[in-house]
């Protein structure tokens, strides 16, 4: 397939839905969900692939999709934070992310909610060193690092505890 | 908004290397996107086509070849890190890829990507060239094998020619007997090499009988440091003889000064981590020092 100036057909399954969506080839994964989709939660940082705050799931693996093409994700099946919990009905990191108190300005949360999650469902009991390098890739602005890993491995703890219904 | 190109997903290798053969020096390869993107939003390359090769699963797979293990380009980092293939055949690459970049990176960049992108920095260099690996590449006129050691010609630059794809890597895996090492010095962790080396020994008889040493990020291109082998090979495996061979390594090198460090710190902690990658090669061998 090609692709000129013109547009470009992509589709991919979105937090669980089927998306189709036409957008530019030169559009990064990062543009196309805020730009296109108003995903606001994805955060445009540093947009050379330092920060990780643009963290997204891919096929349940985290991303940048600061440099991911939009068109790389045709077929694939893309999650942030919006498909991993709601308001009503928080997933148990985000709730021990709320518990812990590892919420300060909030702009890395959404990126860190996602990386731990793609850790738990592969490690569902990280020890500490490996939490820390799993969310090595997200830079928090604030430092509030200690907090983060607590909320990690209280999840960990619930999850594997059972003690979620 | 990157700059504007024309978007290429060929479905097989074969339709990969028909593209660009006909686009030509316009053409660019992606695969996971990780220093192509970062260079293009810098301005550093805008090139009008770029080919995607990150589905094409004919060069994403990691397969045992009895004495040798073959590594598809397309396969990624992470794919790498937790291959139990990799950790038992070539296991210093898997050392070299762990302390890579970050998860996120990982997941998505690719080994062909970083020998393609043919930084001097190329942390799966040094590891690949003390294996004495063969980059299987194929083209508009066929299939070629090129050594590792003559890959590189420069910064950014290879013997890959224009249509020309990386698609394999085969690695000849650690025999018995042999130890092998990987070090490298980086501001923090997962940030890129100011220097880095692996080592790989064999020794029978308290001697070394096969010494392989390659450095990264201390030279236009990663480079193996033959003075340093030579003053190994056949010699004692005590320390004074690993000590003495180490400070060869600053006549195997041309390090530059840039903004991760100065050619006169990068002379000095190359012997540094020779002689650290070289003592745990020689332990791994089995430990004896002589």
């Amino acid at each position: 397939m090609r692709a000129g100036g013109g547009g470009i057909v992509v589709r991919f399954t979105l937090n669980g839905r089927e998306v189709e969506v036409t957008t530019r080839p030169n559009a990064t994964l990062l543009d196309l969900l805020r730009n296109e989709l108003k995903i606001l939660s994805v955060r445009r940082g540093c947009e050379t692939g330092e920060c990780g705050m643009c963290t997204v799931l891919v096929d349940g693996l985290p991303v940048r999709s600061c440099l991911m093409l939009a068109p790389q994700v045709d077929g694939r099946s893309v999650t942030t934070v919006e498909g991993v919990g709601d308001p009503e009905r928080l997933h148990p990191v985000q709730e021990a992310f709320v518990e812990a108190g590892a919420v300060q300005c909030g702009f890395c949360t959404p990126a860190m909610v996602l990386t731990a999650k793609a850790l738990l469902d592969r490690d569902p009991n990280p020890d500490e060193r490996t939490v820390r390098e799993a969310i090595l890739g997200v830079l928090c602005r604030c430092t509030g690092y200690a907090k983060i890993v607590r909320a990690v491995r209280l999840a960990a703890e619930r999850v594997a505890g059972g003690v979620r219904e | 908004m990157l700059p504007e190109f024309e978007y290429h997903r060929p479905a097989s290798l074969e339709e990969a290397v028909r593209l660009l053969s006909e686009l030509g020096p316009d053409a660019k390869v992606i695969a996971g996107g990780t220093d192509l993107v970062v260079k293009m939003r810098a301005g550093l390359v805008s090139p009008r086509h770029v080919v995607d090769l990150s589905r094409l699963t004919e060069i994403r797979f990691i397969r045992d070849g009895g004495d040798r293990l073959k590594i598809g380009a397309g396969t990624t980092l992470w794919e790498i890190e937790n291959s139990e293939d990799v950790a038992r055949g070539v296991p210093v690459l898997r050392e070299a890829v762990e302390e890579m970049a970050s998860w996120h990176v990982k997941t998505t960049a690719t080994i062909g990507g970083n020998l393609c992108n043919a930084s001097p920095a190329a942390d799966t260099a040094p590891p690949l060239m003390v294996h004495d690996a063969t980059l299987v590449v194929v083209g508009p006129e066929g299939r070629r094998e090129v050594p590792i050691g003559e890959f590189f010609t420069g910064p950014g630059q290879t013997v890959l020619g224009v249509g020309e794809i990386l698609v394999e890597v085969v690695v000849p895996k650690m025999r018995q007997g042999q130890g092998a090492a990987f070090e490298k010095l980086t501001v923090r962790e997962g940030a890129l090499s100011i220097a880095s080396a692996a080592a790989l020994v064999e020794i029978s008889g308290g001697r070394f009988v096969d010494a392989r040493v390659a450095l990264g990020a201390v030279a236009p291109t990663p480079i193996r440091a033959l003075k340093v082998e030579r003053a190994l090979k056949g010699r004692p495996a005590t320390r004074e003889v690993l000590r003495s061979a180490s400070r060869e390594a600053k006549a195997d090198i041309k390090p530059i000064t840039d903004v991760r460090g100065s050619r006169e710190y990068r002379e000095e902690m190359s012997v540094v981590l020779v002689r650290r990658a070289l003592e745990r090669a020689v332990e791994r061998a089995g430990g004896v020092w002589a």
